[in-house]
């Protein structure tokens, strides 16, 4: 792998050609999505608490947690792995609207990329990003190394066991779950699952969790495989090896392949499930390789207008 | 040296598929190791505790732990605020909603909003009659700390129940100790009981109470299923369902008679069975004329029976 040569902190080049926001911008975008989506769910909570005399009830806007939740009331919306579950361990009597809920939420998977979930909703996502940030600062490299398929054994895993006990056994320590229904209905002793969490990305492994053993992440890396929204890196010949992108990236294996590919005549297309479409790369590339884009058509407008930047610098 | 070259990356793909195979068999047991210790934990967890008492309308515990998905909607529309998603360290299977009846009791809403936007059928929303749910049932547990056991006048607990004077009853009964008073005794019919806990919330004791909701399972026994309760069967037949026309099957010993009409067994005046030799099969009659006991009484005989005969 290409490792990250002249800056210190990562993104300073595309900060001075790019412009701060441009090279925050995915990142900030994320959180913000992260943030809202949880204070969505708190909406009315938070209103109760400030007033208990109020009709509060009027503001849901989202009710339940990610696990299954309705909009409005009526729209419902489940967690496709939980279904999954569900159906694995053979309870017949699925009501309809965790049926539909989990289409819905399917669908829109689908639509905008499957791990979307994983960086622009999943709220352990923050607490690995944050230890990923200080495995960085502290420079602490090394750690297990283990292979990245493993998460879809544990998905198979989930399953066999959501058969062999005929419960969904998974979601008794599902980190996933339990922060985000913790954050709303009390945490208590669920905050050591999440700091176990914590400290096994910062010093077990790198990217540990996540990139490694999360079953839900792996499930969505799945739908993600023939998603058609994706990062794209129709400018790959402008590229100059700054390596910034691997740094930043949750799945820098997949990055390459794209990256150095033209000869072999890969398309400029990060076309593996597992991106996140984080947009990261998007933000650090000073050289505006990538950008979000359609999985199909070819892109030439932007390879020449990024292809054309270069030169200008250049010369 | 093209042979060398082939043989040489045969060796490296050999080594490279050990790896690989190495590698794989590394991962499914790890993987199984996680997977079994999660399924180790989740027998403990999902053992039914009896502070469980689920939402009205939750589905027998086995198909609620693999419906329910633990997205909190049933609390969030509970009015009352009584119902809770449990922690991990909770007594409770992490996740699932309950409530604890001694500090929040259901009040049984007759519009039950708790069931209709489960969006898994977790909680069963057939439920539409608050009173046919049921959340557990309700035992009188402490017979020596319940005052009306002691013989003084309460029932709270009789007073505060929804299904009053049908889930629970006070029956007089009377007070050994003093000799002459009665005892005003609350009974639960479960039947009836919705579990709903009330009547634990409101029971007067300091801290436990008298009066709890268990899990329906915890707090009744199982009667044998060959039992027939025959006034029971009685009531809903409308009278009794053994009919003179039915012959009985009793195995009598042969030659006893028995008159299905009203009289009984036909016994001479001492009581004993007649024998009717008239009934008795022939070959039989002929073993009773040579009286030849078919077994003998005395355990010797049969042990010599062999020798006897060889001698
Ligand atoms: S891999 Fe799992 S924990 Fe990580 S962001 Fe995705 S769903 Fe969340
Ligand atoms: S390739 Fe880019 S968008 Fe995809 S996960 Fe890596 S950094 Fe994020
Ligand atoms: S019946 Fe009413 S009080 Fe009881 S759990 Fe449901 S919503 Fe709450
Ligand atoms: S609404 Fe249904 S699925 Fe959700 S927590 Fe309550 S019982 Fe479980
Ligand atoms: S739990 Fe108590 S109050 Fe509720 S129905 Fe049963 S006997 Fe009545």
């Amino acid at each position: 792998m290409v490792a990250a040569k002249k800056n210190e902190i990562i993104g300073k080049e595309a900060i001075e050609k790019k412009g701060w926001w441009q090279s925050y911008k995915w990142l900030l975008l994320r959180r913000l999505s992260q943030i809202s989506i949880l204070l969505l769910f708190m909406l009315v909570p938070i209103c109760r608490w400030l007033s208990p005399e109020a009709d509060c009830a009027l503001g849901w806007i989202i009710k339940g947690n990610l696990a299954s939740s309705k909009v409005f009331n009526t729209i419902p919306l489940t967690d496709p792995t939980l279904l999954l579950q569900m159906l694995a361990s053979g309870f017949s009597k699925i009501a309809m609207d965790a049926i539909i809920g989990a289409i819905i939420v399917l669908v829109f998977y689908f639509l905008v990329g499957g791990r979307v979930f994983c960086s622009w909703v999943c709220p352990v996502n923050i607490v690995t990003d944050a230890a990923f940030w200080l495995r960085r600062k502290l420079k602490l490299t090394g750690g297990a190394r283990f292979s990245r398929s493993i998460r879809y054994w544990v998905l198979g895993m989930i399953l066999v066991l959501s058969a062999v006990t005929g419960s969904l056994a998974y979601e008794l320590i599902n980190p996933v779950s339990m922060l985000h229904r913790g954050l709303f209905f009390g945490m208590s002793l669920g905050w050591f699952v999440i700091v176990a969490v914590f400290l096994f990305d910062l010093f077990v492994a790198k990217r540990g969790w996540c990139t490694h053993i999360c079953p839900m992440g792996a499930f969505y890396s799945l739908v993600g495989k023939v998603s058609p929204l994706k990062v794209r890196a129709d400018a790959r010949s402008a590229c100059d090896d700054c390596g910034e992108c691997y740094v930043v990236c949750p799945e820098p294996q997949i990055l390459k392949p794209v990256l150095k590919g033209e000869e072999k005549g890969i398309f400029p297309v990060i076309q593996a499930g597992e991106c996140t479409n984080c947009g990261r790369c998007v933000d650090v590339c000073a050289e505006e390789v990538f950008h979000f884009g359609l999985r199909y058509k070819n892109n030439q407008s932007k390879v020449n207008k990024a292809i054309g930047n270069k030169h200008e610098v250049i010369t | 040296m093209s042979n060398s070259q082939s043989k040489n990356s045969q060796k490296k793909s050999k080594v490279s598929r050990r790896r690989f195979l190495g590698d794989m068999a590394g991962t499914a047991c790890g993987v199984g190791l996680f997977g079994l210790g999660i399924g180790l934990y989740s027998k403990s967890a999902n053992a039914i505790k009896p502070l469980a008492i689920r939402p009205p309308g939750a589905l027998a515990e086995e198909d609620f732990l693999a419906a329910c998905t633990r997205c909190g909607i049933c609390v969030r529309d509970c009015p009352y605020d009584i119902l809770k998603l449990a922690q991990i360290g909770d007594d409770v299977p992490t996740g699932t909603p309950y409530f604890t009846a001694r500090t929040g009791p259901c009040e049984m809403c007759e519009d039950i909003p708790c069931i209709p936007n489960c969006p898994t059928g977790a909680l069963d929303h057939s439920l539409v009659d608050i009173n046919k749910a049921k959340m557990g049932v309700a035992v009188v547990v402490d017979q020596e700390t319940c005052i009306a056991f002691l013989g003084l006048r309460c029932e709270v607990c009789f007073n505060v129940c929804p299904v009053r004077g049908k889930a629970i009853t006070i029956e007089p009964k009377h007070n050994k100790r003093s000799g002459r008073h009665a005892m005003f005794i609350p009974v639960v019919h479960s039947q009836d009981c919705t579990g709903c806990g009330l009547c634990e919330k409101a029971c007067i004791l300091e801290d436990a109470p008298a009066i709890k909701v268990f899990p329906e399972h915890l707090a009744k026994g199982d009667l044998g299923h060959h039992y027939r309760v025959g006034w029971e069967q009685e009531k809903a037949n409308g009278g009794s369902l053994i009919k003179a026309k039915d012959k009985h099957q009793y195995n009598l010993p042969e030659g006893v008679r028995y008159d299905y009409e009203g009289v009984g067994l036909i016994t001479d005046e001492a009581g004993n069975p007649i024998i009717d030799q008239s009934l008795i099969k022939p070959k039989q009659k002929t073993e009773l004329k040579e009286n030849k006991k078919p077994v003998s009484n005395n355990p010797l005989d049969i042990l010599n029976q062999g020798i006897k005969e060889a001698e």
